[in-house]
């Protein structure tokens, strides 16, 4: 199989940046996207070149590392999966792929096609918890959680912060990954306890980082890679129309 | 050898630990706020003892080299995680487990260890739910189990086949709770390459900032490994492709001595290689073996389809040779068994390396949905990576290399023989003997990470606390830096042709080939030398473009290989020595008539326990005998 690759290349935070074209002639179709790309690097390591500089650690779609925008769309074409579960398959032989990073300010990109997704880790440490010493914990069956509601928390929490629904969003938003973890808890009796307060700061601090808001396009969830549904973002706004009130009152206290 | 003490309580099994943990010294709050403790890695060990140091007050400097410490290895695990609540009356107990682990193991595992990880692995699964970890529930609202290879009670607790995501989310959860307060301090993107020790404790770490290239000094009071196995020897492995036992390799070059390091476990499901670009094996996690059906045809050469060959015309091996167990049989037994058919010419698939595992009997039995409630995300991804969908046709599946039950020798409070630096987790060698049980990694970690580290590690910081906060300027910290830098001068001088991973494709190879699921002293010698000229080779034509002071991704697996080099001598050096067969290490020339493994406890019931003497060197050899007071020592039988 040969392919023309075009790769963004950006050797550093300050830098431009600007397509590079390369050719691939040894590409084969029980190839991974992220093998071909290990196949240009070696290509480019060969020639005494600086290899692409990409993200990526458990290549089976679960890490979330990997994180590439693939002819325009996060994760490339398919449903469902990670760029590291990008079969070779879903192109044709003489194809041009053009490859970019998430392009949103909210992800910097470091180098090449690596972002910096340090704006989730503090949107996480703004709530995304439960306030359980450990130590403390009772039985696990004290806590009678049908299986559906169990199910449904389990989905929520299948996320796996790869960034793709704020990559997808003309918003920039980062909607769904706030929602699935405040839905995932709001889901269970052991977080629905601060199920407001945690909405309400999970939101405030997406907000100032500087992330979109949601207007409902609904295109993180058709990229999500793990098929997190646009109905917990539903639910976080109900969640959200709790903590408005809450927090409306615990000014007045 | 004082060196070399274990530390086991004196006591019954049953009281050791608690009676230890009354004799053990406590640090006052006032005195932990002033202490601080480095963690390198965050997987559910690290994470999990990470959040609860910081919990109690120390200040945690937590370091991994993804992004996100919610990105490490663990994440991957998929089938479950043990516990011994009984919850389904099926007369589970600490002490079956205990014994589980312990025959599992082959009986090369330290009893006192053994009985404290399934001691505290209740409470594990009590914590990760308080957590909001979303375990799987029965229809009335309990938590589900299902049973797991190796074992006859259902004590395997799950979150569908992303049991490790789940885990390691809750526990990252927890740490991201403290890092709010402060009381952690996350270092992401920072690749670990040396030890730091001031009069013979651990004291530090240098690491590299993998976004600026600079060196970084880190101080502590105490450091704890909690970096993951070193399954990535064999270059091919269900591991994450980023892992190594680089870290692990800084320590034992400082003086921490490694235990077992030939004990690797070869996991027998995991989707065969497809091409020579592949990068790694997918696991088909061993939950399937609970309703799938492992056979290979009874002809040789068999080319037909799997769904044309009659029931008469199949051996389902596994339940022919291992009656009592059947399918479920441990890992160790299900994958030489596998190698065993494909050897002998019974294997299927284009290469004649795999076997099926069949879900058809299941499927007709129970219903598709009942089948694909259990397994759907793993049928999935099989279908993803294979094309061929699962509840049509049997998998194809063989063996890869999966975990490594050896690792840095801890003593009973998980301290290696550096005083002062600690090894948990995956990065230890204490609880899995010869052989891991399934859904006992997790547990392991996080009962290292949760419930025994963070007790025990006090012990020694009671004697520090008069110790003020460690400056970086100190000469160790200068030379530590120097000889990291000097390492990557090294290797950015080369100036070769070959990359990394190119390098890093032949050792596995070597591996493979002389260490893997067979062995024999013969190919482990051949290996050595094949060792030895590959790095020969690697430090003339390595080549790493780019630069040393911005990400640098080639170097960073350079650096990786490089570790690769000693860790995998060390593992033939072991395998060498131990002239037995035992869970995953068989020497071939140490076998019963119908090729099950033959054990030699006169000889060789003790922990291997290696001492660096330098590169391309031959290690000193030191041994923890092992002593089994509770347990009768059997020859293991699945029959
Ligand atoms: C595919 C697969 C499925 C599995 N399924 C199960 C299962 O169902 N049940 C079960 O019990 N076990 C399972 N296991 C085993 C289990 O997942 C691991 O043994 C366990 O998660 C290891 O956890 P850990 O915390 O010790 O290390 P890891 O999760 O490997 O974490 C290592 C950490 O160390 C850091 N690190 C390493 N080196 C450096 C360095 N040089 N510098 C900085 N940081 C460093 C990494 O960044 C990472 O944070 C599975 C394993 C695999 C491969
Ligand atoms: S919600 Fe989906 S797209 Fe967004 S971070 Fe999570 S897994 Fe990725
Ligand atoms: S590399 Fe882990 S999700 Fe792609």
């Amino acid at each position: 199989m040969k392919l023309t690759l075009k790769v963004w290349r950006q050797a550093g935070p300050k830098d431009k940046g600007q397509f590079e074209t390369y050719q691939l002639d040894n590409a084969s179709l029980d190839m991974t996207f992220l093998e071909l790309m290990d196949a240009l690097n070696e290509k480019l390591i060969a020639e005494g070149k600086d290899p692409v500089a990409f993200e990526h650690d458990c290549r089976e779609g679960i890490c979330g590392s990997c994180a590439m925008m693939v002819n325009g769309r996060p994760h490339g074409p398919g449903q469902e999966i990670t760029t590291c579960q990008l079969n070779m398959k879903a192109f044709k032989d003489g194809e041009t792929i053009t490859v970019e990073p998430w392009r949103t300010n909210s992800f910097p990109v470091i180098k090449d096609l690596v972002v910096d997704r340090s704006s989730f880790e503090k949107i996480m440490e703004a709530g995304g918890f439960v306030n359980v010493e450990v130590g403390s914990a009772v039985d696990s069956n004290t806590y009678k959680v049908s299986k559906a509601r169990a199910d449904e928390a389990f989905d929520a929490a299948a996320c796996i912060g790869c960034g793709a629904c704020v990559a997808a969003c003309k918003n920039s938003s980062a909607m769904l990954f706030v929602a699935a973890k405040v839905s995932q808890y709001a889901l269970l009796p052991q977080g629905k306890t601060e199920g407001v307060q945690r909405a309400w700061n999970m939101l405030a601090k997406m907000d100032e980082l500087g992330f979109g808001s949601c207007s409902n396009t609904g295109s993180c969830e058709a990229e999500c890679p793990k098929g997190v549904s646009l109905s917990h973002i539903a639910r976080l706004n109900r969640e959200f129309i709790k903590a408005g009130f809450r927090k409306a009152g615990a000014e007045k206290l | 050898m004082a060196k070399l003490d274990a530390k086991i309580p004196n006591g019954p099994l049953a009281q050791k630990w608690t009676n230890h943990k009354n004799s053990l010294k406590l640090v006052s709050p006032a005195n932990k706020k002033k202490m601080d403790i480095i963690m390198v890695g965050t997987g559910v060990a690290g994470a999990a003892a990470a959040a609860s140091l910081g919990q109690m007050g120390y200040n945690v400097k937590v370091f991994c080299f993804q992004d996100s410490p919610r990105r490490a290895h663990s994440v991957a695990a998929q089938g479950g995680i043990n516990a011994t609540k009984n919850y389904r009356n099926d007369n589970d107990s600490v002490y079956r487990l205990f014994y589980d682990m312990i025959k599992g193991g082959d009986f090369r595992a330290r009893e006192a260890n053994v009985y404290r990880a399934a001691e505290v692995s209740s409470s594990i699964i009590d914590q990760l739910t308080a957590q909001g970890v979303p375990f799987a529930r029965e229809y009335g609202g309990n938590l589900t189990t299902r049973s797991f290879g190796g074992v006859q009670v259902s004590r395997t607790f799950y979150a569908q086949g992303q049991t490790g995501q789940q885990v390691l989310l809750g526990s990252y959860s927890a740490l991201k709770r403290q890092a709010a307060k402060g009381s952690v301090t996350m270092y992401e993107r920072r690749q670990m390459l040396e030890i730091v020790t001031i009069d013979g404790k651990a004291r530090g770490i240098i690491c590299r900032n993998l976004v600026t290239g600079e060196m970084e000094r880190h101080s502590a009071h105490a450091v704890v490994m909690a970096t993951g196995g070193y399954g990535t020897i064999y270059f091919l492995s269900t591991l994450a492709v980023n892992s190594s036992g680089e870290a692990a390799y800084a320590a034992y070059k400082k003086g921490a001595f490694f235990a077992n390091p030939s004990f690797i476990q070869i996991h027998p499901s995991c989707i065969p290689q497809l091409n020579e670009y592949q990068s790694k094996l997918t696991l088909m996690s061993e939950s399937l073996r609970n309703d799938g059906r492992v056979w290979a045809p009874k002809a040789q050469g068999d080319k037909r389809k799997p769904n044309e060959i009659p029931v008469e015309e199949r051996d389902y091996y596994l339940e022919r040779r291992y009656p009592a167990f059947g399918n479920l049989v441990p890992r160790d037994i299900a994958s030489r068994a596998a190698k065993e058919r494909c050897d002998a010419g019974y294997g299927v698939g284009e290469t004649g390396y795999a076997v099926y595992l069949d879900f058809s009997d299941a499927i007709k039995k129970q219903g598709k949905k009942v089948i694909e409630n259990k397994y759907g995300n793993l049928f999935d991804l099989y279908e993803k990576i294979t094309g061929e969908s699962p509840y049509k046709m049997p998998m194809k599946i063989y063996p890869a290399g999966h975990y490594t039950m050896g690792g840095l020798w801890v003593d009973y409070n998980l301290m290696t023989t550096i005083p002062g630096l600690y090894a948990i987790g995956e990065a230890n060698f204490s609880d899995h003997g010869a052989n891991r049980l399934g859904a006992s990694a997790l547990m392991q970690g996080s009962g290292d990470g949760y419930f025994v580290l963070p007790i025990t590690i006090n012990d020694y910081l009671a004697d520090e606390i008069q110790t003020p906060k460690i400056s970086t300027d100190l000469p160790e910290f200068h030379d530590a830096e120097n000889e990291a830098k000097a390492r990557i001068e090294k290797l950015m001088n080369i100036n070769g042709k070959t990359s990394p991973l190119a390098f890093h494709k032949k050792l596995g190879k070597i591996m493979w080939d002389r260490a893997g699921m067979a062995r024999n002293a013969e190919g482990l010698k051949k290996g050595i030398e094949e060792i030895n000229q590959l790095e020969d080779e690697f430090y003339k034509d390595l080549n790493i473009t780019g630069s040393t002071d911005s990400m640098n991704q080639t170097l960073e697996r350079a650096l990786r290989v490089a570790a690769s080099f000693e860790i995998a001598r060390l593992i033939i050096y072991d395998a060498l020595n131990r002239n037995e067969s035992c869970g995953a290490h068989f020497r071939e020339e140490y076998q019963t008539q119908d090729g099950e493994a033959l054990r030699n406890d006169e000889e060789f019931s003790y922990v291997s326990v290696w001492e660096y003497q330098g590169n391309q060197k031959m290690p000193n050899l030191h041994k923890e005998d092992l002593v089994f007071e509770e347990v009768k020592v059997q020859q293991r039988s699945y029959k």
